[in-house]
């Protein structure tokens, strides 16, 4: 089968490689209909997580056609469109059974720090992933969901990752009625941020970045203010002065390692990787929101160590809340409100990349080249 | 002289924020389904720790995947979890360093990330050398050609992160330049031996 194929740092290529084969009872074979690239797979691409090997296929944002299934398998058989949650778990562990699916105890020999994610390194597990014709997908009577017949493709797929994060982390946020909430970064996961944060009743909600095609679509698609970070010597100061000198009751971090703004963060973090990525994102989130509020991090971070204000979180008495989303956990919900038209994540999509053009997909997604706010990939064999 | 009423004086140093938010009616008539979800604890992550839907495992604990080979595995697991992933097992000197950074250090100590790390990099240089020896040699970035195709130029005007775009050649190159000079030095060190 064709497959992405990780080179190096800013190396990727297409490659024949074998196709998947059922390795456990509970597992099935999906040919890959659509993926897509997430903002995730940038951190792995900059070769920010460590036990990124030569040879591993990324891609945790996919859906597809069940091809084959193991013999223990009941709730899938072949033929079924299937949507499948970026993160692998097995449904029956102490966490799983708490619904903290993204922290599965069963899926992840090399860390217990995180759980299993599909093709992002052997940190979550060193399963191969979606960009892709072919995946293999564990526990398959626990984790994929037929798509349902009214539902987009491009919903579904966003559905698997993005916009269910975007979901996530305004819950993360614990907004109330009222509530000023910041978002950012106004990536796929930060725009649905912003839509989810109206759903939980905030009664302003402000989008932080600097790409001016991701700034208008905060405001058209997500309805909020927004504030380019590139227009001011100090964003914070500019946050403090919109809200009163409160600061925002919640900021929603959805920014992550790469975060932008400040050259010694860049330096350290995404360039010469002597912590796990930029914290300026999360720098600003704990200096803009006020004392006593929530901070929801979604953004994604390498296991190494980071330069975060710890001091200021505590003296502020900020809330903190974070994790990888459990997207299946989303699901029931989120299905009703893709459905009234209250999220709209293939409103993002932007790019439709042949699986053979990946490795400009990547180039175009990670440098935001051409207006890029998300990219899908579609594969040859679909 | 009563200072805390002046109106002047913004929300953070009175009781009340200042400017109360637009009302609910309004903000439903202008935003699709505001405040749907708006009791806190009728979402879908709320309560953090109690989720009562059916996962669809029919297990206790999962059958064991057959482990082909003695998988590499966090010190701070009981055993190799049930189901793992096989992509790509560790071959080579990256593959001594990983399963040396596995067995001696837990997740908790830097020098298992940094030795992990390190393997990253031998593992490429690895991979990079077999590559020169094959039809597909490696280079060192994939997909600049977009750069042209899809407005490199165009897409970074009046954008404060492509000073630090500036920095991604020298990361990308910088490697490869030190490669060639050390190269370069050794086979005039071989040379003038010869001589
Ligand atoms: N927790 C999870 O389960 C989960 C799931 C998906 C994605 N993520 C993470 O969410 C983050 C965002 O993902 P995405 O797909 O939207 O990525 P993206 O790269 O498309 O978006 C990031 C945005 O942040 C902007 N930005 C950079 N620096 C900033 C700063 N200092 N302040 C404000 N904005 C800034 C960028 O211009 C960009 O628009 C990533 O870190 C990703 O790893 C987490
Ligand atoms: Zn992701
Ligand atoms: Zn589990």
């Amino acid at each position: 089968m064709r497959a992405m194929v990780y080179r190096g740092p800013y190396k990727i290529r297409v490659e024949e490689k074998p196709v998947p084969a059922i390795e456990h009872p509970n597992d099935a074979i999906v040919r890959v209909s659509l993926a897509a690239i997430c903002g995730s797979d940038l951190h792995l691409y900059h070769g920010m997580m460590p036990d990124t090997r030569i040879g591993h296929t990324f891609g945790h944002e996919f859906i597809g056609v069940v091809e084959q299934v193991g013999s223990s398998v009941q709730n899938l058989q072949v033929g079924d469109r299937v949507m499948v949650p970026f993160n692998i778990f097995c449904g029956s562990c102490w966490f799983c059974a708490r619904g903290l699916f993204s922290n599965c105890h069963n899926v992840n020999p090399n860390a217990t720090a995180v759980g299993g994610i599909y093709g992002y390194s052997h940190t979550t597990g060193g399963y191969d992933g979606g960009q892709a014709e072919y995946v293999r997908v564990p526990f398959a009577d626990v984790g994929p969901v037929k798509i349902p017949d009214w539902m987009h493709d491009e919903d579904a797929v966003l559905l698997t990752d993005a916009a269910a994060t975007g979901y996530f982390g305004a819950q993360l946020g614990e907004i109330a009625e009222g509530d000023t909430v910041v978002v950012l970064g106004a990536g796929p996961v930060g725009l649905v941020a912003a839509q989810s944060a109206w759903l939980m009743g905030a009664g302003r909600v402000i989008v932080v970045d600097h790409l001016q095609e991701r700034l208008e679509k905060a405001r058209t698609m997500a309805y909020a203010e927004t504030l380019d970070y590139d227009e001011y010597d100090d964003v914070v100061v500019e946050l403090k002065k919109q809200t009163d000198h409160l600061g925002a009751d919640v900021v929603i971090e959805a920014v992550g390692a790469e975060a932008d703004g400040n050259l010694a963060q860049q330096l350290t973090g995404p360039k010469l990787k002597l912590q796990g990525g930029s914290a300026t994102a999360l720098n600003w989130a704990i200096d803009g929101v006020r004392k006593g509020g929530t901070v929801a991090v979604v953004g994604a971070y390498g296991p190494i160590p980071n330069a975060v204000k710890f001091g200021d979180a505590l003296n502020k008495g900020l809330t903190l809340r974070m994790n990888q989303t459990p997207v299946k956990r989303q699901w029931p919900r989120m299905f009703e409100h893709v459905r009234n038209g209250f999220l709209t994540p293939r409103d993002m999509v932007t790019h439709r990349f042949p699986l053979e053009e990946i490795p400009e997909a990547y180039h175009v997604f990670s440098s935001k080249l051409d207006g890029c706010i998300k990219p899908l990939i579609v594969p040859s064999a679909s | 002289m009563n200072q805390a009423g002046r109106g002047d004086i913004p929300s953070a140093y009175v009781r009340d924020k200042r400017t109360p938010p637009p009302s609910s009616d309004e903000l439903r008539a202008r935003i699709p389904g505001w405040g749907v979800d708006l009791n806190p604890t009728d979402r879908p992550a709320y309560p953090k720790l109690q989720h009562r839907t059916d996962t669809g495992a029919h297990w206790d604990f999962p059958e064991r995947q057959p482990e082909e080979w003695p998988r590499e595995r966090s010190v701070e697991h009981a055993f190799v979890t049930p189901v793992f992933g096989t992509a790509q097992p560790p071959r080579g000197l990256s593959g001594v360093i990983r399963r040396y950074s596995y067995a001696r250090f837990s997740e908790g100590r830097l020098a298992h990330w940094l030795l992990l790390v390190a393997a990253d990099r031998v593992d490429a240089a690895e991979h990079r050398l077999r590559s020169f020896a094959s039809t597909r040699p490696d280079v060192p970035a994939t997909g600049l050609r977009s750069e042209f195709t899809r407005g490199g130029l165009r897409s970074r005007r009046g954008r404060s992160d492509a000073r630090h775009h500036l920095v991604d050649p020298l990361v990308v190159a910088g490697p490869w330049v030190a490669a060639a000079g050390a190269a370069l030095v050794g086979l005039r060190t071989l040379a003038r031996g010869r001589r």
